[in-house]
């Protein structure tokens, strides 16, 4: 069954309800989502084409157990492959396929996990994504960091013993604009020794500026590659411009960012396609900028404020464990980054497999990090994006990822401009 | 089968067997063309008989492309002069671009073969690089505009096989030309080997000069080749690994 995304705030007035229910209802009230808005960069680029053809043309359903023990079975994992695996006809193979992801992960990284946390320092958005506890029309508590808080939060963080940190942001480029989110990068520069932005997709020139600022990672979520699937679920906003939003981590490379993530927000839509057409921006993306560091995470969908009943419907774990090691049998090299969307249990058991990277002490909030952390209760919070499922902190994930045997990895690496 | 074509440079070709030029007769060119099935010959620009007699283009058929090599190019500059004369002699557009500064190895030099192959990519050459297998070295010459990438095998002349298979392998999976296996390859074995890789074509030279009969052998290497091709297309089967199941599957925390 379909998720039903659309509630209705009792903050509007007559006239603002009318006007929601016409832009969820009447497509025509949208703008078009193909189309840029003044001021996005427009950059020649084949990756999109060569993307959406695999993502037109694929059908899982013609895959069969013979393709998938051919997969399975050979050095190297071609595109065809790689459809095989991510198709029905593989499930029955997830604990080969487990096996081999293993191996590969193991060649690549060795027995390490990665340990970051995500950084909220602001709620507000000016688009109407249904699914997401941010959306505009969502009544949520706001708010957005001064530099002083962002600056405690950051030492609270620090302080629990993290290097690594993702900053992220509503998207409002009114509220919370390039400049503010440069200043806020450059105070995390002085806490932490790698810093990502998952923020709205900006334009080269914004990269660049912002890796000036300390920035070296940039995550951009496409939330669907079915850009007509796209249209019914981002109605307002500059994220409606699906192909803007395509490009992000290309335009953030050439402002000389080291490198980009990518993914789909499984449930959203096919998950197989869009888990199809998430590794093929990786690797097509990864063939024209052969430098550039390269991550997918592989988050589903979760219930957000107002919103309890939002699921992911047939991304079930045996899916995504599928998907996840479909991605490591494909792209070897490639970071892969388990949320705290997901449970403990299945954290734990994905970063034997094919996951290098885990989040830690997370709170999708504004401003609580003390108080989750340490249980002072502070002032003011904002609202959360969505509700997290894996609670631990920095320390009992540090010793549970040691308990199975892996090492914990806080940072390897140096920010050379 | 019938619709897989060697595309270079937009001409179509059936055979993936491009003979080279080093040990050269007319015999050879002969076996080559009738046994071996060769499309594309090469041809030692500084080789060619200015003179009437024993002219090597008077034994190579109308139907066969000329692909005139820079042999003897010591530097971009002079291949670049080489590539040119080839053009003005009338030998067509496609030139394999050879830079050796070394003449006790004869291997090629990659920085000055990039420059070479930029030059004359840009002068509406179709530029068939002869290189060290390098991956950094073949993204440049795709970047600057080559229509193929010749990785070698074995030092030239040496028929020792596929000694850097690893390297052309990372070549073919990572750059979108066809990599032609140019020079070392002594067996029809190890050309079907490198085929059975994905090499779309390959070059031979000393393995047919040398071989007790050259007709034979240019069969030889026929059969080969499209027996590798084949292979390829056809996808290999498995290899079959020792190792039992774990007793704890790695899946099991699912529900």
């Amino acid at each position: 069954m379909e998720n039903n995304f659309l509630i209705d705030s009792d903050l509007l007035t007559e006239s603002g309800l009318n006007r929601k229910h016409q832009i969820e209802t009447d497509p025509s009230s949208r703008i078009n989502h193909m189309e840029y808005l003044p001021g996005m960069d427009v950059i020649e680029s084949d990756i999109r084409k060569c993307v959406m053809e695999h993502f037109d043309s694929y059908d899982y359903s013609k895959y069969t157990a013979k393709d998938v023990k051919r997969a399975l079975d050979s050095d190297r994992c071609t595109i065809e492959d790689f459809k095989a695996l991510l198709s029905p006809a593989a499930e029955p193979f997830l604990e080969q396929m487990a096996i081999k992801a293993q191996k590969e992960t193991s060649k690549h990284f060795g027995n390490t996990v990665y340990l970051f946390t995500p950084l909220y320092i602001a709620n507000y958005c000016e688009n109407y994504c249904v699914y997401c506890g941010f959306n505009c029309y969502n009544k949520i508590k706001r708010l957005k960091l001064d530099f002083d808080q962002i600056e405690h939060e950051m030492k609270v963080i620090s302080d629990s013993g993290m290097e690594e940190i993702l900053i992220l942001t509503g998207e409002s480029p009114t509220k919370s604009d390039v400049k503010y989110i440069g200043e806020a990068c450059k105070i995390a520069r002085k806490y932490f020794k790698m810093v990502g932005i998952e923020i709205y997709p900006v334009n080269v020139e914004d990269y660049r500026y912002l890796h000036e600022c300390g920035v070296d990672y940039v995550t951009v979520f496409q939330e669907t590659y079915d850009s007509d699937k796209y249209e019914t679920l981002h109605l307002m906003g500059n994220k409606r411009i699906w192909p803007y939003r395509f490009d992000a981590q290309e335009r953030a490379l050439m402002g000389g960012m080291r490198g980009v993530a990518f993914s789909a927000l499984l449930g959203l839509s096919d998950f197989r396609k869009d888990a199809l057409a998430s590794a093929l921006h990786v690797y097509y993306l990864q063939r024209k900028y052969p430098h550039a560091e390269m991550s997918l995470s592989c988050p589903r969908l979760r219930p957000i404020i107002n919103n309890d009943t939002i699921n992911p419907l047939d991304v079930g774990e045996k899916q995504l464990c599928q998907i996840i090691c479909a991605y490591r049998i494909f792209l070897p090299f490639c970071g892969i980054t388990v949320s705290s969307r997901e449970t403990a249990e299945f954290r734990n058991g994905i970063v034997k497999i094919a996951a290098t990277k885990v989040s830690a002490g997370v709170s999708t909030g504004i401003g609580d990090h003390e108080e989750k952390y340490t249980g002072k209760q502070e002032e003011e919070s904002g609202d959360e994006q969505f509700e997290i499922c894996d609670g631990r902190s920095l320390n009992s994930m540090y010793s549970d990822i040691t308990a199975e045997g892996l090492q914990p990895v806080f940072n390897d690496y140096v920010y050379v401009g | 089968m019938e619709n897989d074509k060697l595309v270079i440079g937009g001409k179509e070709f059936d055979s993936r067997f491009i003979l080279g030029s080093g040990k050269y007769s007319m015999k050879l060119i002969e076996a080559a063309v009738k046994d071996a099935g060769a499309q594309i010959i090469t041809l030692a620009v500084r080789r060619t008989n200015t003179k009437d007699e024993e002219n090597i283009l008077d034994y190579i058929p109308e139907n066969v492309t000329l692909l005139p090599n820079t042999s003897g190019a010591r530097d971009a500059k002079e291949a670049v002069r080489i590539a040119r004369l080839a053009r003005e002699l009338g030998c067509g557009d496609f030139v394999k671009v050879e830079i050796m500064k070394d003449s006790k190895y004869l291997l090629p030099d990659n920085n000055e073969t990039i420059k070479a192959t930029e030059i004359l990519a840009k002068e509406g050459f179709v530029v068939m690089p002869y290189m060290y297998p390098d991956l950094y070295a073949a993204r440049e010459l795709q970047n600057v505009g080559a229509a193929t990438i010749m990785p070698l095998a074995s030092p030239i002349g040496s028929n020792k096989g596929l000694a850097t298979k690893e390297f052309i392998q990372i070549l073919i999976d990572e750059i979108d030309l066809p990599i032609i296996v140019d020079a070392g390859i002594g067996r029809p074995s190890q050309a079907c080997e490198a085929m059975e890789m994905g090499a779309a074509a390959i070059m031979a030279n000393t393995a047919l000069a040398t071989a007790g009969d050259l007709t034979m052998m240019a069969s030889a290497f026929k059969n080969a080749i499209e027996a590798g091709r084949k292979a390829y297309l056809a996808g290999l089967g498995r290899v079959l690994t020792r190792g039992a199941a774990a007793s704890d599957p790695l899946t099991g925390f699912l529900h």
